[in-house]
């Protein structure tokens, strides 16, 4: 795009923008409204046989029943809530490990710095989904938050790498020279510059890895090592339903679309909130 | 220094001023890689002794006598202090000797060895078809993202970056092989690669799963290089000194914009190593993923420790070739040299 174009179109390129965001916004509070309803209400007891066995859609049960006939739309909203927990659980670990280790990084010495990447880039090596399927069966009854734990671990490295490069570049600046001079602490100078000025960007990124976590979630029930029912977790519903994809497709394509809807919501949110946040980006 | 002194020379060509910078800093990175994998080991050996339970257990059935624990203690290692355990541990993965399953008394790196014929194939024919779709889709997304086929590349591709792998294998597997029943659902011959024309059906649909849903994210990176090319300064000046689109795109976009690309295509050859540890279940593979599922439910430490490990390694090694070619793509990284990676 040329400069002439920049220029002369960005009014319907910030129309589009606040579209992508605003339709994550609308997937995303779905999903939150939803899971939030769950602890209140669901259309049926989750693990009460509500019907017959792998019942095709109906007005009584809108997605169907599993094979020990139990609703299948409870299930997937119930899903909603544990894919959000795990998700909002497994970014504030990696944020509150990740900001931390980055920053303690980016202030270090040279020789603590180069050792703390060093570090950062093994972790980051390491098969994320490997470490997190032997953190889950590690601890004898696999439960919520030992998914929690291994993901927000495994994020932490991603949040720590992006938080030393963002933090070095905000401390090469003249404010910060400026504010050495003048006597500020070091903590002082990382809550009154260095964190308001990369928070933007982590915050998008905090909004990927929760995409991501919800995916990592999903597959490590899908493995058989989630949390054990009546944490229904879509990735275990498709696991269970794989096996009956030919009586009953509907159950192995509806926690998907679920998982997927929320997974794109929260990266047309993260595009959205980039856009906003960026002006650079909001130009091209 | 003669060995990798002249293999660094035929890739850098004659001129002795560059050779030394890549030489150097191939050295540099194989310290990190094997400093890494050391910590890996470290990491590997405090995680499995954090394990709920004496590994010997796996060995002992319900209602052992004093002695029998005692003798398998002493068989497994674990009546031994932490210390010497770590040191037996770091010198038995030096020497490649990974022990012999608790479950099934089989070597460790021999069944390794067995499970990588199906899922080093499953990684390494999904990557390449990955890179068959993302490469010439992400320029196309790139060059014509004003044309409504162009935003459609980039649309759907947002779409695969949000899809759980092992889900978009089920919807396959439904299509493909309950309802038009063209394929396998799953399962690979008891003889393996022998069996070429079983085996080699019986990856079409895995291979097909991973490289639908890694290409989406390379196409991405892709899309985003190219762009990055077509905005740029030198692109324009061989424009105007009369290259046509395509010529100046090939012999000056192609090389600048493989350098992003290349670091990231080596995370993603990772991730598509670790997909199909997933995708294995999905199609019942007898691949590393399933060992190590298998690994884990049966507490065979052995084997859980060998599968890590080796995976770790193979992750590294994938980082280190990655930031090697780069540097050699690259030669502004190059004459850095020594510089941090």
């Amino acid at each position: 795009m040329t400069a002439i174009d920049q220029i002369t179109t960005p009014a319907r390129r910030r129309s589009w923008q606040s579209v992508t965001l605003w339709a994550g916004i609308i997937l995303v509070s779905l999903h939150v409204i939803v899971g939030l309803l769950t602890l209140v209400w669901t259309p049926y007891d989750p693990s009460a046989m509500a019907g017959g066995r792998l019942e095709a859609p109906s007005w009584l049960h809108w997605v169907g029943t599993d094979r020990l006939g139990r609703d299948f739309l409870t299930q997937i909203m119930i899903g909603s809530r544990i894919a959000l927990t795990v998700g909002i659980g497994a970014v504030a670990i990696g944020a509150a490990i990740g900001v931390t280790l980055g920053l303690l990084a980016a202030f270090a010495s040279k020789f603590l710095d180069d050792a703390l990447a060093a570090a950062l880039d093994i972790l980051i090596a390491f098969p994320t989904l490997l470490i997190a399927m032997l953190v889950v069966a590690a601890s004898e009854t696999a439960t919520l938050g030992s998914a929690i734990l291994a993901l927000g671990i495994a994020l932490s490295a991603i949040v720590a790498r992006l938080t030393r490069i963002l933090a070095k570049r905000v401390l090469l600046m003249d404010y910060i020279t400026a504010a050495r001079t003048s006597g500020t602490s070091w903590l002082g100078i990382v809550f009154s510059h260095v964190l308001p000025n990369i928070w933007p960007t982590l915050s998008v990124s905090f909004a990927l890895q929760f995409g991501l976590a919800a995916i990592a979630e999903a597959s490590l029930s899908y493995l058989g090592l989630g949390a054990p029912p009546p944490n229904a977790s879509w990735g275990r519903l498709l696991q269970e339903a794989q096996g009956t994809v030919y009586t009953a497709p509907i159950g192995a394509i509806a926690p998907g679309i679920a998982l997927v809807s929320l997974v794109i919501g929260i990266n047309l949110l993260a595009d959205g909130l980039r856009d906003s946040i960026d002006p650079t980006r909001r130009a091209r | 220094m003669s060995g990798p002194y002249q293999w660094a020379r035929i890739v850098s060509g004659p001129q002795n001023r560059k050779t030394r910078p890549i030489l150097a800093y191939t050295l540099r990175r194989l310290v990190i890689l094997l400093f890494s994998l050391l910590v890996a080991a470290v990491v590997l050996f405090i995680l499995l002794r954090l394990l709920p339970g004496d590994p010997a257990n796996a060995l002992l059935g319900v209602g052992a006598t004093e002695a029998q624990i005692a003798s398998a203690r002493a068989q497994v290692g674990s009546d031994q202090p932490l210390y010497v355990q770590f040191i037996s541990f770091i010198s038995n993965l030096a020497r490649f000797d990974l022990g012999t399953s608790f479950v099934s008394r089989a070597s460790v790196v021999e069944e390794i060895g067995n499970r990588l014929s199906v899922t080093l194939p499953l990684t390494i024919l999904g990557f390449v078809a990955a890179l068959i779709i993302a490469v010439p889709l992400g320029i196309i997304a790139a060059v014509r993202s004003t044309k409504w086929y162009g935003a459609a590349i980039s649309v759907i591709s947002q779409l695969g970056i949000a899809i759980p792998v092992f889900w978009v294998g089920i919807l396959l597997v439904s299509l493909f092989a309950i309802n038009l029943r063209l394929l396998p659902s799953g399962g690979f011959p008891l003889k393996g690669w022998a069996n070429l024309g079983e085996a080699s059906t019986a990856m079409i649909l895995p291979v097909l799963t991973i490289s639908l849903v890694m290409s989406a994210s390379m196409l991405r990176y892709v899309r985003a290089a190219t762009l990055e090319v077509l905005g740029s300064d030198y692109l324009r000046t061989a424009r105007a000194l009369g290259s046509s689109f395509p010529e100046a795109l090939i012999r000056h976009g192609l090389r600048n914009g493989a350098v992003p690309v290349i670091s990231i295509l080596g995370i993603e050859l990772a991730s598509t190593f670790l997909g199909a540890v997933v995708i294995e279940r999905v199609f019942s593979l007898p691949g590393l993923g399933s060992m190590l599922l298998l690994a884990i439910q049966q507490r065979d430490y052995p084997n859980v420790q060998g599968v890590l490990f080796i995976s770790t390694l193979l992750v590294l090694l994938i980082g280190f070739a990655a930031d090697l070619t780069q540097r050699i793509v690259d030669p502004r990284l190059r004459d850095r040299g020594a510089g941090t990676p």
